[in-house]
């Protein structure tokens, strides 16, 4: 049994987190865990409010109040900038360099080996693209590219955002089991997705609806919890529920 | 100069070496436009001194505004910014690096004019040539630092071309080239006087006419090197590690 509540097993401890963007508050005073060396999936439609509270958690969001610690530390503290890797959802890297330029000029920014950029390579299946111009590579190798940056310097955790999206079966089939590898290895990712499907994939899921957690637990847990078959349909019933009035 | 700064620096002339028609384009554009300024003047001896060291003063600011501005947008707009913002490097590496690179590409591109200005189109100034270059490539770092400043205001890279009339054709009207700044109004002549290009188009007209580099011409150059430090303050306050 994982003894919940001790702090060195949790990688991010949010309390009472809102964010405000413009005059809308997006995230209303969440409370949650993630803890360490598993695959948390961050599921919900677009517009839930996933990307703000994976900025959160990063430290680049502003008008963030509550509280909000990563790997033991307050959200945004310097010294977590090279203890976290993060992909945004849209692939963040320069069209105008190779695949293998883009790795050495983060590489250089973290402070990371220089064996890192070989090896982050291999591990997103791109070592024969690492001469080839980023704007020339297909969706799903542009996606991997943008993956492959954030495995720089083997971050204590992963941050990221729909990283699976747009790719075919077999690729995400791939990507998932890379992410347990990770996993195994000690890393703690948190990955979003608003595919409901990809929830078989995770160790523990977090729901997301309109600013709120309306889910924290396994799969397993979720299905039973709600009597549905799928992770879609129990998604329903909690929000035919909170539309009702009652509780998740 | 830190690791990251190296990188940034490394980075960006990367990004521009892949890029052989802008390349093209920064080399051979302002040698042609030299080459016209040459021909136009050819009855009017002395006259193409007079412009064309100032011109050596003027292009690299007006390609290195346009080039930075948008290239600083692109960053902004494809999220190379948010995920760069969210590592271990300083806001001042970042814009030095841009400023280091487009300087290093405008030492070369005031190289490549002056050969062509000095050597081939006879054009003379009576001060030493390399204050020439010095002063170019000051221009440029201004150049570049204001894009990165006022690319904070742009969110497409319609908006970010638009800044250049903006920006600079008022500096272009006001440095001294279309009229000496001492018979502007007063009030005009006060707004030249806060506006960077008036020195160094003064440094320019200097060193055309003077043996050896001033003192006036060394307090100019320092005056462009203020407004560098200025706009680089300014864009790294624009600079946000934080997404609204």
């Amino acid at each position: 049994m994982i003894n919940v509540g001790v702090d060195d097993d949790l990688a991010v401890r949010v309390r009472g987190l809102r964010v405000v963007r413009g005059a809308r508050e997006v995230l209303h005073g969440l409370d949650f865990d993630v803890r360490r060396g598993i695959v948390t999936g961050l599921l919900g439609p677009s517009g839930g409010g996933k990307s703000t509270l994976m900025r959160a958690i990063v430290g680049v969001q502003a008008m963030v109040t509550g509280t909000c610690e990563v790997l033991d530390l307050p959200a945004g503290s310097p010294p977590l900038r090279r203890r976290i890797g993060y992909v945004t959802q849209a692939p963040s890297v320069y069209a105008d360099l190779t695949v293998a330029e883009n790795l050495r000029y983060f590489a250089a920014v973290l402070g990371a080996p220089r064996t890192d950029v070989d090896r982050v390579l291999e591990q997103v299946d791109l070592a024969d693209q690492r001469d080839q111009m980023v704007r020339e590579l297909s969706g799903g190798q542009l996606s991997r590219s943008s993956l492959a940056v954030a495995l720089l310097n083997s971050p204590e955790l992963l941050v990221l955002d729909e990283p699976t999206v747009g790719l075919d079966p077999v690729l995400r089939r791939d990507l998932w089991s890379l992410f347990h590898r990770f996993a195994d290895a000690g890393a703690t990712l948190l990955v979003s997705s608003h595919v409901m499907d990809e929830a078989q994939r995770c160790d523990r899921l977090l729901l997301v609806r309109d600013g709120e957690i309306v889910a924290d637990e396994t799969e397993a847990e979720l299905l039973a919890r709600t009597g549905t078959p799928t992770v879609e349909a129990a998604f329903l019933a909690l929000a035919d529920r909170l539309e009702s009035g009652g509780a998740a | 100069m830190t690791a990251a700064l190296r990188a940034t620096t490394v980075r960006v002339l990367q990004q521009l070496r892949h890029d052989h028609r802008t390349v093209a384009l920064l080399l051979v554009v302002p040698s042609m436009l030299m080459g016209l300024l040459a021909w136009m003047l050819i009855d009017h001896p002395g006259v193409f001194d007079h412009w064309g060291a100032a011109l050596l003063g003027v292009f690299p600011l007006i390609v290195m505004f346009l080039v930075t501005s948008v290239a600083t947008l692109r960053e902004r707009t494809s999220g190379t910014l948010e995920r760069l913002l969210a590592m271990p490097i300083s806001r001042v590496d970042f814009l030095l690096g841009y400023g280091f690179a487009f300087g290093i590409a405008a030492a070369i591109q005031a190289i490549v004019i002056s050969v062509i200005a000095f050597g081939l189109l006879g054009l003379d100034v009576a001060g030493p040539i390399w204050a020439v270059l010095l002063v170019a490539v000051l221009v440029a770092v201004l150049g570049t630092a204001l894009g990165l400043f006022v690319s904070a205001f742009a969110r497409t890279e319609f908006q970010a071309v638009q800044f250049m009339p903006a920006v600079i054709i008022p500096q272009l009207l006001l440095c001294g080239l279309v009229a000496p700044r001492a018979t502007l109004p007063r009030p005009l002549e006060l707004v030249s006087d806060v506006l960077p290009l008036s020195y160094a188009v003064d440094a320019m007209q200097r060193l055309t006419v003077e043996t050896g580099v001033g003192s006036h011409t060394w307090l100019d150059m320092a005056v462009i090197a203020g407004f560098i430090v200025a706009a680089l303050a300014l864009g790294a306050a624009t600079l946000r590690r934080r997404t609204p």
